[in-house]
């Protein structure tokens, strides 16, 4: 536990700069207000748009606990999506649609976990498979329309509804989290998965079972993604094949390096993730909120800043640098 | 004989479905065997093209580059906004961009070697950083520029209905060919991709070869930018949104391993024509729609996947390191 | 020696905490097939490693031909004359074979490009001068591991290398590959080469070597001209005894094992391509079998075998009576067996992971990721362990990988014992850890064996498998020798078989 806090000290001080400046450059950030029946805000909007990546980064914190990674993740969402959204359009109760759609979902982590383990395909090659073929599915399904869905379905509450005062996709996020936490930290599924990455030859001689603990991982991960997809799809009432979840495999994959779980496997941090994924929607909203001589900051900057969030989190992870300050340290001394 | 089957066989099955698929298209549209139409091929898959010659280089090496597509775009902006609202003289533009593009791959190979940093991250981090600054560049994010001189010029060039894109397509592959084949440096990209510590050991210079690899995707993206602005006399910011893929895709399908050492840039050509097709048939064939495109190339891509790794199993260097690993 | 090609005098190299080497001599003349040996620890690889430029030295002098030398990169030591073929090739497999051996040499055109054709013609000359049959023009993977290393040896030649430095290069060859690359290092001595030859097959080295050099612990144990050293002496000095030495390792304990004892495992013909001959082994409980051999004998692939890290290509193996088809380490786990083994940081341990979770790796395992021990059965188990074993870590929480040696190597020995398995089988437990933790593993095995455990125990030190043994499987070259059993269980008698001399076969 000590160790774990240890970790998330530096997500932890980056969120809590972007939240001080947003504090004084926009007060409005912090006014949560209960409108009809429901939190709102900006701190509220972030959580709730924040959403699909945290379910993202969740998964994606297993994946590459295990030494992994999952490019498809977007294209996963974009699946579920389309295929929920078809299967209201034929009428279909919400229930079976939805049901539908987290199936297939799983059904592609375990393509994705079958090529890695099966096959022994490296897991980038083995997701880029369906990270490109993914949104060409997605397309059929939806016959390359966009697909709206009845304003007045239940299924959207699942973007739009609002339980106890709080924006469903918040609680649906959270609740991922708990479980996910939960089958993680109190079965032996997560030092399974710290073993693997931390050691897959030692793993194999003490006796654990490599191939399945990977191949669950990424079905694992199918569903969450598959959650994320229905959230985008159910918050906007209409499936679109083409842009939802476009980028957010990055997204998650950033979210979860910068939560200070190392790309190359081992221990990971399911906490750090969703940090990193709270900074990350965070940045994209302060940068929406901000305004720069009287004039608002293009949202484009975003990208822009992202690319140098990634380059300086790759640059502290980076073994080189630290032994390089450490070189200058010495010769100096 | 066998063996020289053996190492082509890659190219050769390739080769194959570039021809089966060329042939039944011939038969099934009538016009798609047309001469001009073939050029036109060439032509419409220059900005591609271009992007997966220089990703040869990289996956070649062992790499990827992940900011083909935005390089694209921020060239064809950069090219865009020197002219139209510059003012600067599109041959000084053009090899600007060029030189920025190279400039721009290749401190992402400086910081990739240096740092010895994954190569997704890094060049996802110039993803990134390329499109926000290609779409920071002007309000509109798109720049009409017919009313440029030089690059209505350059577009009207023609020689036997090969247009000024398919030509530089067409030299660049080439061009890269020669490089590959004739060149110390050339033979250094598949060493280091091949085994890098047996090529430190060998003493090939990694550090300089790795930076140069990044700056010749970086060039060729910049190309593919410059030559889309031709073709659609506009710069454009959102332009090759995911071309990364397709570009890693023709790579693939062209016979290069993922893992490096193994590949040609001919296969490249090939695997961009053999996308270019499956690409132009939803134009012939009304019923069939643009997601099969994606779904083949993944079935593709698969297939090719697939072969490769059967094929490792044969070689030395299917090695003990884990494939379920991606670091 | 007047025609010394190498001299190193004096080399000391101290890593942090270890004196790799203690002022070591060698020298080696042109013209000379020079054999190194010596057994986990001696020092080869670092001695080596500063010759060829990917160590330095803390002290001592290297000349090479006379004039002092001190390479800094193994690029620098190839430039001076001084090449490596290692057992894993270091050339590129996916260039021809033209281009590894002229690599950095590639004739070109006065506009830099590669002449090709001229580049296939000079290399395919090298090969041919060397009597390899080989068609240049062809990627090196096409080519078998022997062929690879041959070219790799041409790449030297060609480089104008005057000492050739072969680490292991046999380890991976069958006969017929071995007896070719004999054969082209026979040449290169009649050419006047320097080559250094480094082997574990005691076989091979009174096949090919004109001098031996023995090291034992970073320190020099001799050179001698191959044909005046008996094998029996190679062996007890490259093990630190001496021949002559009559007071033999006494029994400590009783030898004999109560006949009605069940049997834990038994295997018969079981053998791997590459790895181990066909062996049989038997095994009751209360019982301790040793296996002895020099490093690269197959005492290792045995125990792999056994435990299904490995897949068999054939024999039977049956564990607690119960036949093994398909195997594999869950399956071996299951059967109750046990391996700590000899790799502890590349097979044993997980490095991130706590001391507790560490332990508690393999009964998680077998009981699967649904049916969690509790945290605080695991911290009572852990601290049972901890005691028990008397494991100095400050805290069961902390990673493994901040523990020492003899404590890591206790951790994944805890790890097997709370399994309760009937068949422990240790490989090298007790390498690289320090006296007392050494004393503690021998008096567990020794009270594992009393309650009734079977063990399999692998030691490089003699003495220790004489001591701990109930009975010995003696293996050399990757085959079963012998067996040692009761009176016959000495020291002297494994060296005997490990030399090979029982079987009459001495060279000397």
């Amino acid at each position: 536990m000590r160790r774990s806090l240890a970790q998330l000290i530096w997500p932890l001080v980056a969120l809590a700069l972007l939240l001080v400046f947003n504090a004084v450059e926009s007060p409005s950030f912090f006014h949560v207000q209960f409108v009809n029946g429901r939190l709102s805000g900006a701190a509220i909007d972030v959580l709730n748009q924040g959403a699909p990546v945290m379910l993202l980064a969740l998964g994606m914190t297993l994946v590459i606990g295990t030494g992994g990674i999952d490019l498809s993740v977007g294209a996963v969402m974009a699946v579920a999506g389309a295929l929920a959204a078809k299967l209201l359009h034929l009428e279909a109760p919400v229930v079976l649609a939805v049901a539908a759609a987290l199936g297939a979902c799983v059904a592609a982590g375990i393509w994705n976990g079958g090529l890695v383990t099966v096959a022994g395909i490296p897991p980038i090659v083995a997701t880029l498979i369906f990270m490109v073929a993914g949104r060409g599915i997605a397309q059929l399904i939806t016959d390359g329309q966009i697909i709206t869905i009845n304003p007045d379905s239940p299924f959207t509450t699942i973007g739009r509804g609002v339980i106890g005062g709080l924006p469903v996709p918040i609680v649906i996020a959270l609740t991922a989290a708990i479980v996910i936490a939960a089958i993680v930290r109190l079965t032996s599924l997560g030092v399974f998965i710290e073993a693997i990455g931390g050691n897959e030859e030692a793993s194999r001689y003490a006796g654990l079972n490599v191939r399945w603990i990977r191949l669950s991982v990424y079905a694992i991960m199918g569903l969450l993604a598959g959650l994320a997809g229905l959230i985008d799809t159910a918050d906007i009432a209409a499936a679109d094949a083409n842009n939802s979840g476009l980028y957010l495999e990055l997204d998650a994959i950033l979210a979860v390096v910068i939560g200070g779980t190392a790309l190359t496997g081992g221990r990971f941090s399911l906490l750090g993730a969703l940090v990193g994924a709270i900074i990350i929607q965070t940045l994209s909203t302060t940068i929406l909120m901000t305004t720069f001589r009287g004039q608002s900051v293009p949202p484009e900057f975003n990208l822009v800043i992202k690319a140098i969030v990634v380059l300086m989190v790759c640059l502290l992870q980076s073994g080189e640098l630290r032994r390089m300050v450490l070189r200058a340290r010495g010769a100096r001394a | 004989m066998k063996s020289q089957l053996n190492r082509h066989w890659p190219l050769l099955t390739t080769a194959g479905v570039l021809v089966a698929l060329y042939w039944a298209a011939s038969i099934a549209y009538t016009g798609f065997s047309s001469w001009f139409q073939f050029a036109q091929l060439f032509a419409d898959n220059a900005t591609l093209g271009l992007a997966a010659i220089g990703m040869t280089f990289v996956i070649l090496s062992g790499g990827i580059d992940l900011s083909v597509g935005a390089v694209i775009a921020l060239a064809s902006m950069g090219l865009a906004v020197l002219v139209s609202h510059m003012g600067v003289p599109v041959w000084i533009a053009i090899p600007l961009v060029l030189v920025l593009g190279a400039g721009f791959g290749a401190f992402m190979g400086g910081i990739i070697q240096v740092f010895k940093l994954p190569p997704f991250l890094v060049t996802l981090a110039g993803m990134f950083l390329a499109r926000g600054t290609a779409l920071l560049l002007t309000e509109t994010k798109r720049i009409e520029m017919s009313g440029s001189a030089g690059v209505r010029a350059l577009s009207s060039v023609l020689v036997v209905d090969f247009n000024i894109a398919a030509m530089v397509f067409l030299v660049a592959v080439l061009a890269a060919w020669a490089a590959l084949k004739y060149t110390r440096f050339g033979r250094t990209v598949f060493a280091i991709g091949s085994d890098e510590s047996a090529a430190r050991l060998m003493g090939l210079p990694i550090a300089s070869t790795r930076i140069g690899i990044y700056a010749i995707s970086g060039l060729c993206a910049a190309a593919g930018g410059v030559v889309h602005v031709i073709g659609t006399q506009a710069g454009d910011a959102s332009v090759a949104f995911l071309l990364e893929l397709d570009a890693i895709a023709a790579v693939v399908i062209g016979g290069t391993v993922l893992a490096g050492g193994r590949g040609s840039v001919v296969g490249t050509l090939l695997g961009v024509l053999i996308l270019g097709i499956i690409t132009t048939i939803p134009n012939y064939q009304g019923n069939l729609n643009s997601w099969w495109i994606k779904i083949v190339i993944g079935l593709l891509l698969l297939v090719f996947v697939v072969l490769q790794r059967m094929s490792q199993a044969w070689g030395r260097g299917s090695g003990a390191d884990s494939p379920a690993r991606s670091f | 020696m007047a025609d010394a090609l190498i001299e190193m005098h004096g080399i000391v190299k101290t890593y942090p905490g270890v004196a790799a080497l203690d002022g070591v001599d060698f020298s080696l003349s042109a013209g000379e097939i020079h054999a190194l040996v010596g057994e986990n620890g001696a020092g080869k690889s670092t001695l080596i490693k500063i010759l060829t430029g990917a160590e330095r030295r803390d002290r001592g002098t290297v000349r090479l031909g006379g004039t002092e030398i001190e390479p800094r990169t193994p690029v620098q030591a190839q430039r001076l004359g001084i090449a490596t073929v290692y057992q894993e090739v270091n050339l590129i497999p996916d260039l021809t074979v033209a281009e590894n051996i002229l690599l950095g040499r590639e004739p070109r055109s006065r506009l830099g490009a590669i002449r090709w054709g001229e580049m296939v013609r000079q290399a395919q000359q090298v090969v041919d001068k060397l009597g390899l049959h080989v068609d240049v023009a062809e990627p090196l993977r096409a080519h078998s591991i022997a062929v690879q290393q041959m070219i790799a040896v041409a790449r030297a030649i060609d480089q104008q290398a005057r000492v050739l430095v072969l680490d292991e290069p046999t380890s991976s060859l069958d006969a017929t590959e071995t007896a070719q690359l004999f054969a082209l290092m026979r040449r290169l001595r009649k050419a006047g080469m320097g080559i250094i030859f480094i082997t574990h097959f005691l076989d091979q080295v009174y096949e090919v070597s004109d001098r031996i050099t023995i090291l034992r612990g970073g320190r020099l144990v001799g050179t001698h001209v191959t044909g005046e050293l008996p094998r029996l002496s190679l062996v007890a000095r490259m093990l630190g005894k001496s021949v002559e030495d009559v007071s033999q390792t006494a029994a400590r304990r009783e030898r004999t094992t109560d006949g009605e004892q069940r049997e834990c495992l038994r295997a018969s013909g079981l053998f791997k391509r590459n790895a181990v001959q066909s062996f049989d082994l038997s095994l009751k409980a209360s019982e301790v079998l040793g296996l002895a051999g020099l490093l690269g004998s197959g005492r290792t692939e045995v125990v792999r075998l056994l435990f299904g890290i490995d897949q068999r290509d054939g024999g039977e193996l049956s564990i607690n009576g119960e036949s093994i088809g398909h195997h594999s380490p869950r399956r071996a786990i299951k059967a109750g067996m046990a391996l700590t083994p000899e790799d502890r940081r590349a097979a044993g341990l997980v490095p991130h992971l706590s001391v507790r979770e560490n332990m508690l790796l393999a009964l998680q395992g077998a009981k699967g990721w649904a049916r969690r021990v509790s945290v605080r059965e695991q911290q009572a188990i852990a601290d049972r362990y901890v005691r028990a074993l008397s494991i100095s870590t400050p805290d069961i929480e902390k990673p493994v990988s901040q523990l020492s040696g003899g404590n890591q190597q206790k951790v994944i020995l805890a790890r097997w014992l709370l399994m309760e398995p009937t068949i422990l089988m240790l490989d090298e437990p007790t390498r690289g850890i320090d006296i007392g933790a050494k004393e503690q593993i021998e008096s567990l095995i020794d009270e594992l064996r009393s309650k009734g455990m079977a063990l399999i125990f692998i030691s490089g030190e003699l003495d220790e498998v004489v001591r701990v043994s109930q009975r010995i499987m003696v293996l050399r070259d990757r085959a079963p020798v012998g067996e040692l059993t009761g009176e016959n269980l000495n020291t002297h008698a494994v060296m005997r078989q490990i030399a090979g001399e029982a079987a009459g076969q001495a060279h000397a």
